[in-house]
């Protein structure tokens, strides 16, 4: 057999696909069009790390902090920028003050001129926002005039809410948020080190993601299969031997997949388009970011058509083409189960010498976890026919659907089992992932000792604040309940340099009840809590002794090395101070000495931080987040106001997450797309039978019910194995990451309840149709 | 004209049918008695398969009139007509009515199941009918690996399983050569007329129509009933 | 084939001549077998004595004499009974169907009814074959089979003629 006969029998074929009138092209389209749904999400998928890195490289160039001591001297080329974030309804807004210092100042990327005092440049997105009819709220946040828009080159995506608004007389002292630049973009854009273990979840995301679309394809070169091999029947018929149908056959799967190929990259441009102007779970880019990787790319172009070619030759194997018909070779050998076994078991070996490495030891080889975790969802797509057909041969009683559909599985067990290879793949990764995701979750969710039950909202000012001004602010703003505002400061017991210093808390009395138990409270009153926080030892005893009744002390005391001298305010302890309980929950656990503002001399206010100002909100207030903001950003536009909430997430974590959802709901969409139109080209072939069923009064549920037994069947057969699968893989990542195992059922519940829900739905929507078929018009003769 | 004759089994009365703009029946006429066997003759596309499933209540007809033993057809509903169906009229088609996954003796049961029969009963009964036929060695087999003559014959055994009163056959031996045709009809009448079911044959083969007892000629939708012409 | 009935029914459209009747039935029916003109004469003898048909009248002048016929009421009624009456199933019959038909088209009478009542016939005829044989031995079951498909290949033409009625009405009233 040489390469001219393989080049020539495929070329008939494709030659088949095209030709072959209308039903060829039906067929055709079908496979293309699936191909080509599958194509696309590879090339999304190749083009994804282009995604990640397009968007870190805008992120360093407009990067405006610094760590550095040194603030550069004013000059022609410096500018001050202050960081002004806020949120709308849940979506962060990215927001700066600019003051350019002189004419050589640079703009930031993507702007072309500086707005001045009052103006504003803003990214598309925001401006349409603002302009839109719920957006009051907003544009009285935001009250500078738009004098432009925000370029590409400066936003990390189409829908990235962000404005430059100018600035005079920004100040920068050591607390404020100000900073002095001269240029943006990170000083040092060193690559950070990545987290292995937040590597090894990207990369089994990715095997998991693509393995089912692959599954998916090889499937989808197989629509309409089985009539086409009838078809194939009539070419024995005129003298091609069985080696060369098998290529033919071959070569229209082929045409297929080419014309998939083509198709498949239109979805892609179109998708790309659509990506780019879409936002998905708070994620937009630009569709320049969605350029594929050349060398990805040709790879999908070159494997594809390789693929279909040896899928088909693959499933041909079972088919014997006689020249007056097709058998599908009817005394089909019992599948073997020991060569099954093999990927599985490779995988896991694969996997096995990587145990334990964790965070501690570093790396994990790459190119094993990619190869263990492939053999392992591989494993499915060879273990599933067979498991399906050893359970189903041994079925058999029960009610009339049950038996018909027992009996059409026991036929072609091959067929459902390729249907439901793809869910199969999906979920069991999906499981594995779950338990490596919950499993880690620990590692990358910090409890934030914050209470949200308590106090909705912090404010954090960036200057001194008088403190009874502040909460009046607040207690009269829509939506706040109660409003608590804190303040801090430092004593000392010198003037200057002291041996002893300490931070002390201001506060009124509801403020201070929210840090200590307090038996009683009038303003003027002084306590000291006998345990402290932060500190080796918690008893008190030490800061107790220092803070007895009459001894001079003085507040914010100034040191020798420190820039700006303090205010050396003298303050003598006064009598009525008490020692109180410190609260379990306190709202601030830094300080010990809590002081009612009237217990402070005129003269130490100056020296008194916010130290945030708190409030509880009334839930059944629909905006009262963006009142608050909105007064935040009057009183103080570099004030930060952030909610409060139990826990925080590792951004990347939580971003390698939302990728996985995003990712699942997509390939679980494609299959279900798949097992939709492999059922209907089944029942389409049925369709005689079915008339005939309903003729002698067969029941239309009874036909449902056992269509949905098919598909059940095999379904449920499919995600037993994908638990199995995916419980053991996912000890194995777990393991990996020296991770406690523990199983997390809920998880494995959702994931195999969406799995079945994909069948229920593919079934209900087969109904239709199905009764439709069941129509006795089937009956006529054409 | 009535639209009730005493004694038959099945009357219709200008029966009208329209598959979009053709006129599949247009004013056709039948009367079934109960033991008697009717052929349906006619060219190709005369309407002769759409009478059958009009009479046999798979179609419902755009107007006339059925009478099925006092009943009027027309006015039952979906699931009346299947129970019908199912416990009362028995059918046989040309292709594709047997279910390939099911074995020849689990497929003559079939329509004892649909009307509940247990597995094991109907089975027994099926194996009967299969005796009759002369197909029994072939219970254990597939649809797939029997001959076509062979086949026919376990469809009329499903045909005849659940006993009913009035058999349904369109084109029976369509598919068959003269031989295989003439013993399927052979047994088919003779196990009719054994039970005292009525036939309605619908051919377009004179020498199978030869085996009913009188027949009606459907031309352009329309049929004239012989006996009643007379 | 009744020659006699034929020329009947041909008369049926209007008065003729001999000779014209001979020239009419050889164009409709004498395809292959043209009629002596010895044959009308003799046939129209013995219409006339019968009293289906009736001289119109005599045309005198050269050549020979030339009688104008004319159908009789019983004529018409002697056409109609022989139209409606089956033939006997039996072999190479066509010929006579053929005629029966073409003259039904031409006397606008039903021709399809004749096919049907043919039909019907032929079918009566093979239901007493097909009884015999299923009693019989396979003597009788080959002899039987025989005489089927014989029976069968005319219905079949029947049937080609009903489905041809129309284009054959066109051909004869042309």
């Amino acid at each position: 057999m040489n390469t001219r006969q393989w080049a020539r029998d495929l070329a008939v074929g494709a030659r088949f696909a095209v030709t072959g009138g209308r039903e060829g092209w039906v067929r055709m389209t079908l496979t293309a069009v699936g191909v080509g749904l599958g194509v696309a999400l590879l090339l999304l998928c190749t083009a994804l790390p282009n995604v990640f890195a397009a968007r870190h490289k805008v992120e360093d160039a407009r990067y405006d902090y610094t760590y550095s001591d040194k603030v550069p001297p004013k000059a022609d080329d410096t500018f001050l920028i202050a960081a002004t974030d806020t949120v709308w309804h849940d979506v962060d807004v990215r927001g700066r003050l600019v003051e350019p210092e002189g004419k050589r100042a640079p703009l930031p990327p993507g702007v072309d001129s500086f707005p001045g005092k009052g103006e504003m440049v803003v990214s598309p997105a925001l401006k349409e926002l603002l302009a839109s009819d719920g957006a009051k709220l907003l544009r009285e946040r935001l009250p500078y005039k738009i004098t432009g828009t925000i370029g590409e080159s400066g936003l990390i995506g189409s829908h990235e809410l962000a404005y430059y608004a100018g600035a005079s007389g920004l100040k920068l002292t050591d607390s404020s948020p100000v900073h002095r630049l001269t240029g943006y973009g990170k000083p040092d854009a060193t690559p950070e080190k990545t987290d292995p273990v937040l590597l090894l979840m990207v990369l089994v995301v990715f095997v998991v993601l693509l393995t089912p679309v692959a599954v998916f394809i090889a499937a989808a070169v197989r629509f309409g299969g089985e009539r086409r091999d009838r078809r194939l029947a009539a070419l024995r018929l005129v003298g091609s031997d069985s080696h060369m149908t098998r290529r033919i056959a071959a070569g229209e799967a082929l045409a297929g997949a080419l014309l998939g190929l083509v198709i498949g990259s239109g979805f892609f441009l179109l998708g790309r388009q659509t990506l780019g102007s879409t936002e998905l779970l708070g994620v937009s880019v630009w569709p320049s970011y969605l350029d594929p990787s050349p060398g990805l790319a040709a790879l999908v172009a070159v494997a594809i058509p390789i693929a279909a070619v040896l899928v088909t030759l693959l499933a041909m194997r079972g088919v014997v083409v006689e020249p007056l018909g097709v058998v599908r070779a009817a005394k089909q050998r019992r599948r073997r189960l020991w060569w099954r076994l093999l990927p599985p078991l490779a995988g896991l070996t694969m996997l096995y010498p990587m145990i334990g490495k964790g965070h501690e030891n570093g790396d994990f080889n790459q190119y094993l976890v990619i190869g263990g975790v492939l053999l392992l969802l591989i494993g499915i797509t060879a273990l599933l026919p067979w498991v399906v057909e050893a359970v189903v041969v041994r079925l058999g009683k029960g009610a009339l659907s049950w038996q018909l559909a027992v009996r059409r599985l026991q036929l072609s067990s091959g067929t459902a089992a390729r249907m439901v290879n793809g869910i199969a793949v999906a979920v069991a990764g999906a499981i594995a992932l779950q338990m490596l995701f919950t499993g880690t979750q620990s590692q990358y969710t910090k409890a934030t000792g914050k209470d949200p039950g308590r106090v909705q909202m912090q404010v954090d000012f960036s200057d001194r604040k008088p403190l009874s001004g502040v909460e009046r602010e607040f207690t009269g703003t829509k939506g706040v309940r109660a409003a608590v505002a804190l303040a801090i400061s430092e004593y000392g017991d010198a003037r200057r340099n002291p041996e002893n210093s300490n931070g002390l808390t201001v506060g009124g009395c509801t403020a201070l009840r929210e840090l200590a138990t307090l038996p009683s409270c009038k303003d003027g009153d002084v306590f000291v809590t006998r345990t402290r926080s932060h500190y080796t030892s918690s008893s008190n005893a030490d800061e107790i002794a220092v803070l007895k009744p009459g001894r001079k002390l003085y507040i914010d005391p100034s040191y020798d090395d420190a820039t700006e001298r303090g205010i050396e305010a003298p303050w003598t302890v006064p009598a009525n101070v008490r020692v109180v309980d410190a609260r379990e929950d306190s709202l601030q656990d830094a300080n010990s000495l809590l002081v009612t503002p009237a217990a402070l001399p005129a003269k130490a206010v100056p020296a008194l931080f916010s130290d945030g100002v708190y409030l509880r909100l009334d839930p059944s207030v629909p905006d009262s987040r963006e009142h608050i903001r909105n007064v935040v950003a009057r009183i103080d536009p570099l004030a930060r106001a952030y909610s409060w909430s139990a826990t925080e997430e590792d951004v990347k974590y939580t971003s390698i997450r939302t990728g996985l959802l995003v990712g699942s709901a997509f390939v679980l969409a494609l299959i279900g797309a798949s097992l939709l139109v492999s059922q209907l080209e089944q029942l389409r072939e049925r369709r005689k039978l079915l008339s005939a069923l309903v003729a002698f009064g067969t029941r239309r549920r009874t036909l449902s019910l056992s269509v949905l037994w098919q598909t059940a069947l095999p379904v449920g057969l499919g995600l037993v194995l994908a638990t199995t699968v995916g419980i053991t893989l996912g000890s194995v990542l777990l393991k990996m990451t020296r991770t406690p195992v523990a199983m997390d059922w809920a998880s494995v519940l959702t994931m195999t309840g969406v799995g079945a829900a994909v069948v229920g739905v593919v079934t209900l929507l087969s109904l239709p149709p199905l009764l439709r078929m069941m129509r006795p018009e089937g009956l006529r003769t054409e | 004209m009535t639209t009730s004759h005493p004694g038959s089994l099945l009357t219709a009365h200008d029966l009208r049918k329209a598959y979009g703009p053709t006129h599949a029946l247009d004013g056709a006429e039948f009367s079934i008695h109960s033991g008697e066997v009717v052929a349906i003759m006619g060219p190709s596309g005369s309407g002769k398969s759409t009478l059958l499933h009009c009479l046999a209540g798979i179609v419902p007809p755009d107007s006339g009139s059925i009478t099925y033993d006092g009943r009027e057809l027309t006015k039952m509903s979906d699931a009346q007509r299947s129970a019908l169906r199912r416990s009362e009229f028995g059918f046989v088609f040309q292709f594709g009515q047997l279910v390939p996954e099911l074995t020849c003796v689990e497929n003559v049961a079939l329509p004892l199941r649909l009307n509940g029969a247990s597995r094991k009963d109907a089975e027994r009964t099926a194996l009967g009918w299969m005796e009759r036929l002369e197909v029994d060695d072939l219970k254990a087999k597939r649809p797939g690996e029997v001959s076509g003559g062979q086949g026919q014959r376990v469809a009329v055994a499903r045909a005849l399983v659940t006993g009913p009163r009035l058999l349904f056959a369109d084109e029976p031996t369509g598919a068959l050569d003269s031989l295989n045709g003439e013993r399927v009809m052979e047994l088919l009448t003779d196990a009719a007329r054994s039970t005292n079911a009525a036939v309605v044959l619908v051919t377009h083969e004179a020498r199978v129509a030869a085996y009913s007892d009188r027949e009606i000629v459907v031309r352009d939708g329309k049929s004239r009933d012989v006996e009643r012409a007379i | 084939m009744s020659i006699g009935h034929t020329l009947l029914g041909l008369l049926e459209s209007g008065p003729r001549h001999g000779y014209d009747l001979k020239r009419a039935f050889d164009e409709k029916f004498g395809h292959d077998r043209p009629l002596h003109y010895g044959q009308v004469y003799s046939t129209m003898s013995r219409l006339l004595k019968h009293g289906l048909v009736e001289v119109d009248g005599i045309e005198a002048g050269g050549g020979p004499e030339r009688k104008r016929y004319a159908i009789t009421d019983a004529g018409i009624t002697d056409v109609q009974r022989w139209l409606a009456t089956p033939e006997k199933p039996e072999e190479y019959l066509q010929s006579t169907l053929y005629t029966k038909v073409v003259l039904a088209l031409l006397t606008r009478r039903d021709a399809a009814e004749i096919l049907d009542t043919q039909r019907a016939e032929h079918l009566r005829s093979m239901r007493i074959l097909t009884d015999r044989k299923r009693k019989g031995d396979l003597a009788d079951q080959l002899i039987c089979d025989h005489a089927l498909f014989h029976l069968e290949a005319d219905l079949r033409w029947l049937e080609l003629t009903a489905a041809r009625l129309d284009k054959l009405s066109e051909a004869v009233t042309r």
